[in-house]
């Protein structure tokens, strides 16, 4: 189906809507039918959508892709088609192939806590009023056509649940695996919610198996009730001619407390949407972004911060490096309401550009309708601090050792945000291949090596720097 | 600034818009709406060059094609393009060749505005090209001005004397079709300001407009063409006022303004056009393109503005930086307060090596009012070592207003460095208490914290202008409080 | 009497703070107020200023006949009570000297007066520097933006000088200042003192009183004044801490 004429998706909706809505509950049919009208009346966004002013995507959508409603595959264990690139990351790990859980055996598991972890279409029919009572709760399919398109025609996904008081000790990992002889359409729908006062650690990430163009459109909603604490990252390291669109939407209730970190490090085109709202008082959100893009890779990233609340802090920081012929995308937009006083938000977006040929827009914006507030934000474009770099070769350091060590710095300041350490050691790993310009090298790999590289060592102390 | 200005604020105690009066003159109409027919009796009534009418003609064909704009952060009511008068002029009796024979009824309006058109009275040395409705009624110092070589007179008497200046020039940085207030201007614009320096003059004295709307129900479309040859000078400074009305009145001009090499222009605003009643009705729809070309190296275009008036703001005062070494400047400090709104900021366009932009926004909300910043920073390819730095900060008085910051950075060359810093803040409750425990009442209070808080920007206006608009600050949030 | 304090209570977002203070202060007057930190100290400067954040839950401040509670921030400054801040803040682009001339305006208005003609205001600038040793540029900074420690308590006590309080109250006046510094303040505050007017200091160290040499001494401790004395009652005080009046009151 070429997705890029939006009558098909009339067509195609009446003519499987037996398929894809057959474990639907009554709410959730409606839901689908409404998005339906939602996406047919928003159309596909094009650059003369505000939101999309810098991104073209008309080309992804020209692909004929195939599109499954029914799960076509049969049971593969995980390892057959996933390698966690990150060494000694002790996780939970759940995954999606194509879009489809893939543990058939379990597709629902329920702790003695009574946390569930699972796939969300069989979530639909052991726990019903769950999912009733969540989804769509945080999504918005009025504004969005991705969303929309995802909440009509989505069947499975990612189901997380933690009961209230309910403190999850090991990082889930969830793993969307793109893999197919033929470009694939995937849409992928993940909802997890938290109790009040429960804690959960949470990797989301997207991998392509083979070097196929595939499409992924993903949503996923995350549901925050009172004190709740989340750990979130992102990590996206799809092929060249894949294409994601992944749509986060975070709703956070009364002391709530939420980082999410966006890391991306390959793909051929990443779109990213967080959305959160901070819905209860002193409830507070980081956002962190790291992106690392070469050849013509594209990166955008969508930030829409809605201060609903009076006593709210976020805080927004996003960076990149961009080679070659890439392009980076950054658009921020915090909203603060009327009565949201006391709020503090601050929004960063700083990008370094190593060729002419490479490109950033940023926007980072501010809408304020309260008057006790501290917002501030910054963007930056440009090179590497001149001060520091003299600094740095007056200590004997080559002109290219020391912008090297500059960039790692750089992007230091966001992977020093990350709380699991092998995680965190793996991305600093793959930060200094990519500087070195060793990830393109390797490219055939799609990133799955397996053996760390050693650490580049540093004899300043590069906090001072 | 000395100290002394900011004094100024205590003796303000007048009602909120002091130049609402009307004068009661005779005045001469185009017959009502717009029509092929209403461009071609503008042309005609002030004597055109064929060239020109063809020009107004192909804008105005153009306009119709064009969508109004809907992307500002602006709630604009349906214009009804077919209620407004396009062109009225006071009549005159005759030809003018001296003060003499301006109507003296004229001359009394701008000695009320604080605008005086007798060269013996005005201390400083400020040329002054006054601009009534859609014409120029009297261009002071002209003659003194022409001794230097340079041209400074209505843009009607540009198109009469110096008529291949304005062919090669207008619509060369703001091109008809640009947007649609730009074509809606090229189509019925009737008068407004020609100045052109010749290469190597400073301008000895600061050029000015003031531009006054006084018939009910016209538009004001004015032109203002400066074009400043190699290592030339000029400061410019224009002003606008209008009387207070009930219904909603049209401004839409287009400035343009041409810097050869080692060229230097600055071109300072303060804008106080009538901003409607406290409940919203009335005021200004202020629908503003100006832009400057850098067009040699060395180059430099300074925009520095005061905007207080108007119901409505749409206005981004740009630099395109060809010539490598050029500098692009933007200073503003914008007020909104009751129900007015203002979209406003800058476009800096880096196409030379080495250019430079500085970007420093202030404004200030109060009442029901949003203000909004946007701006784009652009750096193409080719413009190596370009820098720019953007400082755009925002004041909430009361919580029922609104500040926005929409800035656009578009980055292509890798050696170029663009920096955006903004903030959002109150008058922290602690600055209150220090002044009036010094004895300082809450209003006064406030006037010295906001104009400290704009004086970055204000420090940029030439003298004539900064008391003007310091005082025009204070006026503008009078009864924002409470 | 110049300032009369009855039973003054006041609280903060409902915690009260003082809590019964009595106090009287006569023209020709130094009054010390000491205390540990959190007794109250910078809460009673700022009740009798008029902060509106502490709520005056009951009680009476009688200032030259006034009932100072009444009235806003602005008017007890006009009728002559000057607050030394511990902590002032910055007013960004507002130059001190055009701060102070439009506050000397204000107050000269309310008096009835017309504005001070500028050479006038310019020649007791001039004057009153010299008071606190302030450099001439320092008047054209922005208020107190950038200023170091010192600066900004030269600055207050320069303020003082211009306004010709009847009334000052100054808190923590020596905090963050070196002994030069300390010097130059005390010496300003010192030749201000006049017959017609009274002065408040507080403060938690003895040092300032060394300079400052006050005729009463006061302990005020959890909301209330414990202790009543003469300067001696300093020095005993660094002695011997607050300990000993804490138990017996």
């Amino acid at each position: 189906m070429i997705l890029s004429d939006i009558t098909n998706f009339d067509q195609i909706f009446r003519e499987n809507l037996k398929t894809i809505g057959r474990r639907d509950t009554e709410i959730v049919s409606e839901y689908r039918a409404d998005a339906l009208n939602h996406l047919l009346r928003l159309g596909l966004p094009t650059s003369s959508n505000e939101r999309w002013r810098n991104t073209d995507i008309s080309k992804a959508l020209q692909t004929d892709y195939s599109i499954f409603f029914e799960d076509f595959q049969d049971q593969l264990k995980p390892e057959d088609y996933f390698t966690c690139e990150v060494a000694g990351l002790d996780t939970w790990l759940i995954t999606l192939l194509n879009g489809w859980y893939t543990f058939k055996n379990s597709p629902l598991r329920i702790l003695p806590s009574g946390t569930i972890i699972g796939s969300l279409s069989r979530a639909m029919v052991e726990c019903p009023e769950l999912v009733e009572n969540h989804l769509g709760k945080a999504a918005d399919n009025s504004e969005n056509a991705f969303t929309a398109m995802n909440s009509a025609f989505a069947t499975d996904g990612f189901f997380i649940y933690v009961p209230d008081g309910v403190e999850v000790t090991k990082t889930i990992q969830m793993v969307n695996v793109v893999s197919h002889t033929d470009p694939i359409f995937v849409q992928t729908r993940n909802l997890v919610i938290l109790g009040k006062n429960s804690k959960l650690r949470l990797a989301h990430c997207d991998d392509s198996h083979n070097h196929n163009p595939g499409f992924t459109n993903s949503v996923t909603e995350i549901i925050m009730a009172e004190n709740s604490n989340l750990d979130h990252y992102k990590l996206q390291n799809i092929n060249d001619h894949s294409t994601l669109i992944n749509n986060t939407y975070i709703h956070q209730e009364a002391g709530s407390k939420c980082t999410t970190n966006a890391l991306s490090l390959h793909g051929g085109f990443i779109r990213n949407e967080i959305f959160v709202k901070l819905n209860g008082r002193e409830s507070s959100v980081d956002v962190y972004g790291l992106y690392l893009m070469d050849k013509k890779q594209a990166v955008d990233n969508y930030v829409f911060i809605d201060h609903a609340a009076a006593d709210c802090t976020s805080t927004e920081m996003f960076k990149g490096i961009l080679d070659d012929y890439a392009h980076a995308v950054f658009n921020g937009h915090i909203l603060v309401r009327k009565d949201s006083q006391r709020t503090i938000a601050y929004q960063s977006n700083r990008n370094i550009l190593l060729t002419d040929k490479a490109q950033i827009n940023s926007k980072p914006f501010l809408e304020i309708y309260a008057d006790d507030v501290k917002c501030s934000h910054g963007a930056t474009v440009g090179q590497l601090d001149t001060n520091a770099m003299f600094y740095l070769r007056s200590r004997g350091i080559s002109e290219d050792n020391a912008r090297l060590l500059l960039m790692y710095a750089f992007a230091a300041e966001i992977i020093n945000k990350i709380s699991i350490e092998s995680l965190r050691d793996r991305l600093d790993d793959m930060v200094k291949k990519r500087l070195r310009g060793e990830l393109s090298i390797c490219d055939q790999c799609v990133l799955h090596c397996k053996t760390p590289d050693k650490p580049i060592e540093f004899e300043i102390d590069l906090s001072k720097v | 600034m000395g100290s002394d200005s900011n004094n100024l604020l205590n003796e303000i105690t007048q009602s909120d818009y002091k130049y609402g009066f009307v004068t009661d003159i005779e005045t001469e109409y185009a017959p009502l709406g717009l029509s092929e027919d209403t461009v071609r009796y503008i042309s005609a009534k002030k004597n055109e060059p064929e060239f020109m009418l063809e020009y107004r003609l192909k804008a105005y064909r153009r306009w119709l094609e064009m969508p109004a704009p809907e992307w500002a952060h602006l709630k604009i009511p349906p214009i009804d393009f077919q209620s407004i008068y396009f062109y009225a002029a006071p009549k005159k009796k005759k030809e003018l060749s001296s003060l003499d024979e301006v109507d003296p009824e004229l001359l009394a309006t701008f000695e009320k505005l604080g605008i005086s058109l007798d060269e013996q009275k005005r201390l400083s040395g400020v040329a002054v090209d006054a601009v009534i409705d859609s014409v120029s009624v009297k261009t002071t110092f002209s003659e003194t001005l022409a001794k230097h070589g340079i041209i400074f007179c209505s843009f009607s008497d540009a198109l009469q004397n110096h008529p291949d200046l304005v062919k090669q020039y207008m619509g060369s940085v703001v091109p008809y079709a640009d947007n649609y207030f730009s074509a809606l201007n090229s189509a019925v614009f009737s008068d407004g300001s020609f100045a052109f320096i010749p290469k190597g003059v400073r301008c000895p004295i600061e050029l000015s407009t003031y531009f006054r709307i006084n018939a009910a129900n016209t538009g004001q479309f004015e032109r203002t063409l400066i074009i400043a040859e190699e290592g030339a000078y000029v400061s410019y400074m224009e002003g606008c006022t209008a009387p207070m009305r009930d219904e909603n009145q049209l401004h839409a001009a287009v400035v343009e303004i041409i810097a050869l090499k080692d060229a230097e222009v600055k071109y300072s605003t303060v804008q106080n056009w009538y901003p409607g009643n406290k409940k919203g009705e009335g005021g200004i729809y202020n629908f503003v393109t100006k832009r400057g070309i850098c067009k040699g190296a060395g180059s430099k275009i300074s925009w520095t503005q005061v905007e207080t008036g108007s119901a409505i703001t749409w206005k981004y005062p740009s630099c395109i930086l060809l010539g490598d070494n050029s500098v692009g400047e933007f200073y503003s400090v914008a007020v909104t307060n009751n129900h007015q709104q203002a979209d406003t900021g800058s476009k800096m366009i880096h196409l030379g090596n080495n250019t430079k932009s500085t970007i420093i926004s202030k404004g200030i909300s109060a009442g029901f009012s949003n203000n909004s910043y946007r701006g784009l920073v652009k750096i193409s390819k080719r413009a190596e070592n370009s820098r720019n730095f953007s400082q755009c900060d925002s004041l909430l008085l009361g919580d029922k207003c609104g500040a926005h910051t929409f800035p656009y950075i578009e980055t292509a060359n890798k050696s170029s460095i663009v920096e955006h810093e903004a903030t959002t803040s109150k008058i922290s409750d602690d600055q209150l208490f220090y002044c009036q425990q010094r004895g300082i009442d809450m209003e006064s209070a406030i006037g010295l914290i906001v104009n400290g808080y704009a004086k970055e920007v204000l420090n940029k206006l030439p003298m004539e202008f900064a008391v003007e608009a310091q005082k025009l600050l204070s006026i503008s949030l009078e009864g924002s409080v409470g | 009497m110049l300032l009369q304090i009855k039973n003054l209570h006041a609280s903060i977002q409902g915690k009260e703070i003082l809590k019964g203070v009595n106090l009287e202060v006569n023209r020709g007057e130094v009054h010390a107020i000491m205390g540990p930190n959190g007794t109250g100290k910078s809460t009673l400067a700022s009740v009798i200023a008029g902060r509106d954040i502490y709520e005056v839950t009951a009680g009476e401040v009688v200032f030259n006949s006034l009932n100072l509670l009444d009235m806003p921030v602005e008017q007890r400054a006009r009728e002559g009570i000057f607050l030394g801040f511990q902590y002032p803040v910055e007013i960004p682009g507002v130059s001190i000297s055009n701060f102070l001339r439009t506050a000397l305006n204000d107050i000269r208005k309310y008096k009835g007066l017309e504005p001070m003609p500028a050479t006038e205001f310019l020649a007791k600038m001039e004057e009153k520097k010299k008071l606190v040793e302030i450099h001439s540029k320092l008047t054209n900074r922005s208020v107190n933006e950038g200023f170091s420690g010192g600066e900004k308590k030269k600055n207050e006590i320069f303020q003082m000088a211009m306004l010709e309080p009847i009334l000052s109250i100054l808190d923590e006046t020596d905090s963050g200042l070196d002994i030069d510094a300390l010097r130059i303040v005390a010496g300003g505050v010192n030749s201000l003192r006049s017959e017609k007017n009274a002065t408040i200091v507080i403060t938690h160290y003895q040092r300032l009183l060394e300079y400052i040499v006050p005729d009463f001494v006061h302990v005020l401790y959890e909301g209330r004044i414990i202790k009543s004395g003469g300067k001696e009652l300093a020095l005993e005080l660094e002695e011997k801490g607050y300990d000993w009046l804490k138990n017996g009151g």
